[in-house]
């Protein structure tokens, strides 16, 4: 594979080929764990290493998929990653996998998983299709972690947990903003990502 | 073999089924005892931390040695030998579901929403110098979106709250999910249970609590459902139906 052709597999998704902003996928994992940074991070990390995971065995068996069952295969696959992927995170970062509670196994249905096994794995070799599966992974986090960064700032007044605007319920100034730790407030900052990108990369508009 | 053809497409579902439950299964096997170990820790240190003998620096399976656990049976207040239930393998979560060692709450009785409760419970005894401490008391029912399991500890004269925690829950972070706050459990502290007459008084009120008043503890905004299940939960477990015959029983010495 050609240098050029890595950093392509790898930066695209990030910014020009967003999963989230330009795909708008994975929406509803992006609702509802981005409440804290922390999960967020854990969150981007396990998808990150489902989608490529999922991607590379999806490609090394991909000429011998019928495409009667093409969807039922790969589903399975990245079933199998995603249990195994919540198993560990039980046993190594059990108060982790607490917080998480029922969202790691719904990466079963984020559709960017599948999105990705199903448009590129099944085409492409097994080596571009985990760059593939790394880079979109990283660009859905990527989405994850700024949403998460405001809403965790606004709604509970920490970064990470660290205390950066004190709280009126721990004694000091701030007064929560209650709309911030509900999910529907990661649409919000959704669409403002998507406008600031497509404002900036006015190619990624669509046409009417 | 063509690769669209019928046998074909059964032989790769049936190889890759196989494949895939072998490594579910194997990764539930192979990271069960550390899963369960996990658990078990979890529990204990939730327990020290509403003890107030929660070190992080300590490890969590030395500080548990000043704990005693004891099973009781909650129809008599009575504790229940090591020879029928070993309190460090009893699993309440299973006898709660079993239906040879629960009972099914009456609706109107029901007050924390469970449905169906242990015959026998686990208790925690904190001892010093021979006298009672402390009692902690493993609490669970509904909150708003999920069941909160927690655990309440009762000072050595029975009657005053030294702490409370929920170590599982599904609560709205920032609104219901508050419950984990800090600040909002040490407002239990010092708080009491009973009145003079012995009926349960502890609880959680909308909005700001009265200072005078010994029951009451501050409310959780955008919180009122989750704080109603909280109330309802510490009003059953403390109730006859929950441990206060076997508080009665520790109060008039038969500890």
């Amino acid at each position: 594979m050609a240098e050029l052709k890595i950093k392509e597999l790898l930066w695209e998704p990030i910014i020009n080929r967003n999963p989230v902003t330009l795909g708008v996928l994975g929406i509803c994992s992006a609702l509802a764990v981005t409440g804290k940074m922390q999960t967020a991070l854990v969150m981007t990390i396990c998808v990150t290493v489902v989608v490529a995971c999922s991607s590379f065995a999806i490609s090394l068996i991909r000429n011998q998929i019928p495409s009667s069952v093409r969807i039922g295969v790969q589903i399975t696959i990245i079933a199998t990653m995603v249990i195994v992927v919540a198993q560990f995170l039980e046993a190594f970062l059990f108060d982790v996998s607490k917080q998480l509670s029922v969202y790691v196994g719904l990466i079963i249905t984020n559709c960017i998983v599948m999105g990705r096994a199903e448009a590129f794995a099944m085409k492409n070799s097994p080596g571009a299709s985990l760059l593939d599966g790394i880079g979109n992974g990283l660009g859905y986090g990527l989405v994850l972690m700024v949403v998460a960064f405001f809403r965790e700032l606004f709604g509970s007044g920490t970064i990470f947990g660290f205390e950066v605007l004190k709280s009126v319920t721990q004694g000091g100034w701030y007064v929560n903003n209650g709309l911030m730790v509900l999910p529907p407030s990661a649409f919000f900052l959704i669409t403002f990502l998507i406008w600031a990108i497509r404002t900036w990369k006015p190619e990624q508009n669509e046409e009417d | 073999m063509a690769r669209e053809s019928v046998s074909k497409t059964f032989i790769v579902a049936i190889i890759l089924a196989g494949l895939c439950s072998l490594m579910v299964s194997g990764a539930a096997i192979g990271l069960r005892s550390k899963q369960e170990a996990n658990k078990i820790r979890d529990r204990k240190k939730n327990i020290l931390m509403v003890a107030g003998l929660y070190d992080a620096k300590a490890s969590v399976e030395e500080a548990f040695q000043q704990i005693e656990p004891r099973v009781v049976d909650l129809a008599s207040g009575e504790y229940v030998g090591k020879d029928q239930f070993d309190p460090e393998t009893f699993d309440q979560r299973a006898a709660a579901k079993d239906p040879k060692l629960s009972i099914t709450i009456p609706a109107e009785k029901d007050l924390a929403g469970i449905g169906r409760r242990e015959k026998y419970s686990l208790v925690y005894l904190v001892k010093k110098d021979d006298k009672l401490d402390q009692v902690i008391l493993p609490v669970d029912g509904k909150g708003l979106w999920s069941t909160l399991y927690g655990f309440l500890a009762i000072d050595g004269d029975l009657n005053t709250v030294r702490g409370i925690t929920f170590y599982e829950h599904a609560e709205t972070p920032g609104l219901g999910g508050e419950i984990d706050n800090p600040t909002w459990k040490a407002l239990w502290a010092d708080k009491k249970i009973y009145d003079d007459q012995g009926s349960v008084q502890l609880h959680v009120v909308k909005g700001a609590a009265d200072k005078n008043s010994p029951h009451q503890i501050d409310g959780l905004s955008g919180a009122t459902l989750t704080a109603n299940g909280v109330t309802n939960i510490v009003k059953y477990w403390l109730g006859d139906d929950g441990f206060k015959k076997m508080l009665e029983r520790l109060k008039a010495g038969g500890a």
